[in-house]
């Protein structure tokens, strides 16, 4: 069975280094799993595009349709991957509110790989000092190995290269040891009355 | 079919005056709008409960009955009334009490809340909001069905030989709407019992709608009350109307753009497409509204929001006009043809006292000293 991988960029300018840096972390774990014999369809998710739309679900309460599309994206995906710039010692407001308008069970035990990118590599820690504790919180399954890319790595040796590679290798393990995702439909499968009245 | 408005009951200052009503007046303006609902031909009037400003409406009962006592047709219902955080045992007396004053024009909508702070202030905890609405309910539907109850729970003080008074009117509890968003679970109790179930249709897109009446629809027919399109069916809707389409825009728009829930977010615009918000000419609302049946079926009644986010009290008389001279008398006409006859209408007192076999005295005759309240054997030990 295909499965999917859905990947969220919080990029602002256009060409963005994030999204460079989400194109290679898509580009590894599409290889890794290919490799596991695993395939898999891509589904990017650029924030920019629905910045108006975020505000307005922070006003309304829910996603308009533009935004819907790209929450059903992530909600059903079999794995993320997640990348953002870090803006004032974290990762932007826009990435941050993305993940805020989710549904709060969304990324339960979903396989993701996180990423950042900034202009100095002084910013690297925020990959476990913010990010990771968001997705911990969010309950998702963290490959071990996140990249951070300052400028200085895109013209640098190897070393960027391989820990875009490990990171997509982490990623590609956990999604080929799980079945595909699932979702529970409580419409589909509802709790019957006489368990809610009178509990389990 | 019923059609009638819903008042959430707020105070919001005018954004094109900058001017907000006191209390006082809001009050005043809301018996005027159930009077004017009577008047122009609708046939529900429903208030909402809150425990918190800017709302005014902390005692729908007091609202209500004082309405009954100046209209003679008009059912009046709530908008909602929060299972949650009453005692379903006050419910019980409250609500018979306004039956009877109300001569049966009286249904209820049960709806949790979901103002965080209301439930502590009341001894409730928000995360056991569906928990509080089965159970409560349960002992609601008790205390209207059983003349002596025992009961105990999770969540109230238990009841041994406890009789709610009054009676219902005639031996028949007023009928009961459930409403909810997106709660699976309020939908499966509105089906289990076979009472109404309302979907607000407001604030959200119609797909929440259409798969919660969807669902309700399933569970109703799978509880064995009836084919699913027998189910009881009620929508809110939020409508603004002028005669011209443009100048009902051009004229609701500061009130859209500052409301306390949308507003300062998405256009007038966005808004009117993503949800069921409708301003507009009366024919773009008969329109919009003949289109609800389209995702929720044949469905009994039909409440539109109109006196919110500081709209004053002469525009919405103006909109009560609109309805009852040009909308309505269409949405009547064309909603009936369309319906099959198999398809209940809204219950009302008489419909569910006749189903009943005709009227009962309920009444509970107590067996003690009517001046003490005491029973023989109490008074005889003392």
């Amino acid at each position: 069975m295909k499965r999917t991988l859905a990947v969220v960029s919080a990029g602002l300018s256009v060409p963005s280094s994030t999204r460079l840096l989400a194109d290679r972390l898509t580009t590894a774990t599409v290889e890794a799993l290919r490799e596991r014999g695993v395939e898999v369809s891509v589904e990017v998710v650029e924030l920019r595009e629905h910045a108006r739309d975020l505000a307005d679900n922070l006003v309304t309460g829910f996603p308009n349709e533009a935004l819907r599309h790209s929450v059903d994206t992530v909600t059903g995906a079999d794995a993320l991957i997640a990348v953002t710039p870090v803006f004032a010692a974290s990762y932007s407001g826009l990435f941050k509110t993305f993940f805020d308008v989710l549904d709060k069970d969304a990324l339960t035990a979903k396989p993701t790989l996180l990423g950042a990118t900034a202009g100095t590599a002084r910013h690297s820690l925020v990959l476990e000092h913010a990010m990771r504790p968001l997705f911990a919180y969010l309950r998702a399954v963290v490959a071990p190995t996140a990249v951070f890319a300052a400028s200085e790595d895109w013209g640098g040796d190897e070393a960027l290269a391989d820990r875009v590679r490990r990171a997509g290798t982490d990623l590609a393990d956990l999604v080929a040891a799980r079945p595909p995702a699932t979702r529970p439909d409580p419409f589909a499968d509802p709790v019957p009355f006489e368990t809610l009245l009178h509990g389990a | 079919m019923q059609f009638g408005i819903f008042s959430v009951g707020d105070i919001t200052t005018d954004p094109t005056t900058g001017r907000a009503p006191s209390e006082a007046e809001r009050l005043k303006a809301v018996v005027t709008i159930a009077e004017k609902v009577e008047e122009v031909g609708l046939d529900v009037f429903a208030l909402g409960e809150h425990h918190n400003p800017p709302f005014f409406t902390s005692s729908p009962t007091t609202t209500l009955g004082y309405i009954a006592a100046r209209t003679s047709r008009l059912q009046l219902s709530t908008a909602t009334t929060l299972i949650t955080t009453n005692d379903p045992v006050k419910i019980a007396e409250d609500y018979a009490m306004l039956q009877h004053l109300a001569a049966g024009r009286v249904d209820l909508m049960m709806g949790r809340g979901n103002t965080g702070p209301v439930y502590p202030w009341f001894g409730k905890d928000i995360r056991t909001g569906i928990e509080l609405a089965v159970e409560n309910y349960a002992l609601l539907h008790r205390l209207w069905t059983e003349d002596v109850v025992d009961w105990s729970g999770k969540f109230r003080t238990p009841l041994q030989g406890f009789t709610s008074t009054p009676r219902p009117l005639d031996g028949v509890a007023p009928f009961v709407w459930h409403g909810s968003i997106r709660s699976p679970e309020i939908a499966e109790q509105a089906a289990y019992y076979g009472d109404g179930f309302f979907h607000n249709h407001i604030f959200w897109p119609k797909e929440h709608t259409q798969r919660m009446v969807e669902f309700y629809r399933r569970r109703f027919e799978h509880y064995g009350h009836g084919a699913a399109d027998q189910a009881i069916v009620g929508l809110g809707g939020q409508v603004f109307m002028r005669k011209n389409s443009q100048d009902a825009v051009k004229e609701f728009r500061p009130y859209f753009d500052n409301a306390p829930v949308y507003g300062h977010g998405p256009s007038l615009e966005d808004f009117s497409r993503e949800t069921p918000l409708t301003v507009g000419s009366p024919q773009q609302v008969i329109d919009r509204t003949l289109g609800f049946r389209d995702y929720v079926g044949d469905y009994q009644r039909q409440l539109f929001l109109i006196d919110h986010a500081g709209l004053p009290l002469k525009t919405v008389l103006e909109q009560l006009d609109l309805l009852g001279e040009e909308v309505v008398p269409v949405l009547r006409r064309e909603f009936a043809a369309l319906k099959p006859a198999h398809v209940p209408d809204a219950p009302t007192h008489a419909s569910r006292v006749a189903a009943a076999g005709g009227a009962k005295d309920s009444t509970v005759h107590g067996a003690g000293d009517d001046v003490t309240g005491q029973a023989r054997e109490e008074a005889q030990v003392r």
